[in-house]
């Protein structure tokens, strides 16, 4: 029941940040240092998300799980050879899975 | 495009079932919520048994860039009334880009619904299916979904990267400061810490207005948006 008042919450939330911006005067744009933390806040949280999800098992302990590193490993090689979307998460996906295959 | 919106979508489903929702949660999410990347958030927080309100400020931080894209197509899109609330579900990376992308006004409206239709219909479809599948399969970590719902967080980030140093440095220090925090603070809480590094590294003349989508940072898709 409460996952159920969280996740409505979230649903609500997002809904309305997006209707924020439709209904909102433009001028908020106008200022720099909105602009600067707006545009820096997805950056620091995907780059968060990426070493939290790598390193860990999700609890608080830091694990390094080897398939999962392989798989993130071929996910970065995929995107510096600018790799369409889809073949960096199938790169991802098959060298993990493909490691632990191996037994790793 | 489709065919990637599509594989997000299955991999969505298949992280929510894994972090232990319901396949109803994991749609209602998809169909209400309908943010890729905040989705994914709080499905990861909720997966590593982090508190629920921090999965939920994760996910609103990162759908809160939805707002200045509603703030860049308040312009475009000049409905009023109910059709102005349906349209503000649709402001999302793809759509965004697609719209500020056309040369006219009336051809920005023409791709913003097109583009809303289909990723609308095709996140949802291949959530259910991917939560579905999770379902009966069990354990998806032998398919390696483990390693790809935080490919497509790397995914969105690549392209920012490669806007300049202080992206970089930005990165970096979220980084840095979740994974020092992870031991100590409960799950979820470091990812948000991680969002001060935004505001510390000093940044260098501020980006000019998001004329451009140069970025994608995730819709439903989690795409990078290329238009």
């Amino acid at each position: 029941m409460i996952l159920w008042s969280v996740i409505i919450g979230t649903c609500v939330g997002c809904y309305l940040l997006k209707l924020a911006g439709l209904s909102a005067p433009r001028r908020l744009l106008d200022h720099p240092a909105v602009r600067r933390f707006a545009m820096a806040v997805p950056v620091a949280l995907l780059a968060a998300l990426i070493a939290v999800q790598t390193a860990t098992d999700g609890g608080q302990e830091l694990t390094l799980d080897p398939a999962r590193l392989g798989g993130m490993g071929a996910a970065a090689v995929a995107l510096l050879l600018r790799a369409p979307f889809l073949v960096v998460l199938l790169a991802a996906a098959g060298a993990a899975a493909g490691l632990r295959l191996l037994g790793l | 495009m489709g065919i990637a919106v599509g594989l997000s979508g299955l991999a969505f489903g298949a992280a929510a079932v894994t972090a232990g929702l319901s396949v109803a949660q994991a749609c209602v999410l998809s169909l209400l919520a309908f943010t890729g990347a905040s989705q994914f958030a709080l499905v990861g927080v909720i997966a590593g048994g982090g508190s629920l309100a921090a999965g939920a400020a994760g996910a609103l931080l990162l759908g809160a860039r939805n707002t200045l894209y509603g703030l860049r197509l308040a312009d475009l899109l000049p409905w009023r009334g109910p059709r102005r609330l349906l349209a503000a579900h649709g402001v999302i990376d793809e759509t965004f880009a697609g719209a500020i992308a056309q040369r006219t006004p009336a051809d920005a409206r023409a791709s913003f619904v097109t583009v809303f239709a289909a990723i609308y219909l095709t996140w949802n479809l291949t959530t259910l299916i991917g939560a579905l599948a999770t379902e009966s399969i069990g354990d998806t970590d032998a398919f390696g979904l483990d390693a790809m719902g935080a490919a497509v967080f790397l995914a969105l980030l690549a392209p920012r990267l490669r806007e300049g140093r202080r992206e970089v440095g930005v990165a970096l220090l979220a980084a840095v400061i979740a994974l020092a925090a992870v031991p100590f603070l409960p799950a979820g809480v470091p990812i948000l810490l991680a969002a001060a590094a935004a505001l510390v590294v000093p940044g260098g003349p501020a980006p000019a207005p998001p004329a451009s989508p140069a970025a994608g940072d995730g819709g439903p898709s989690g795409q990078e948006a290329r238009p």
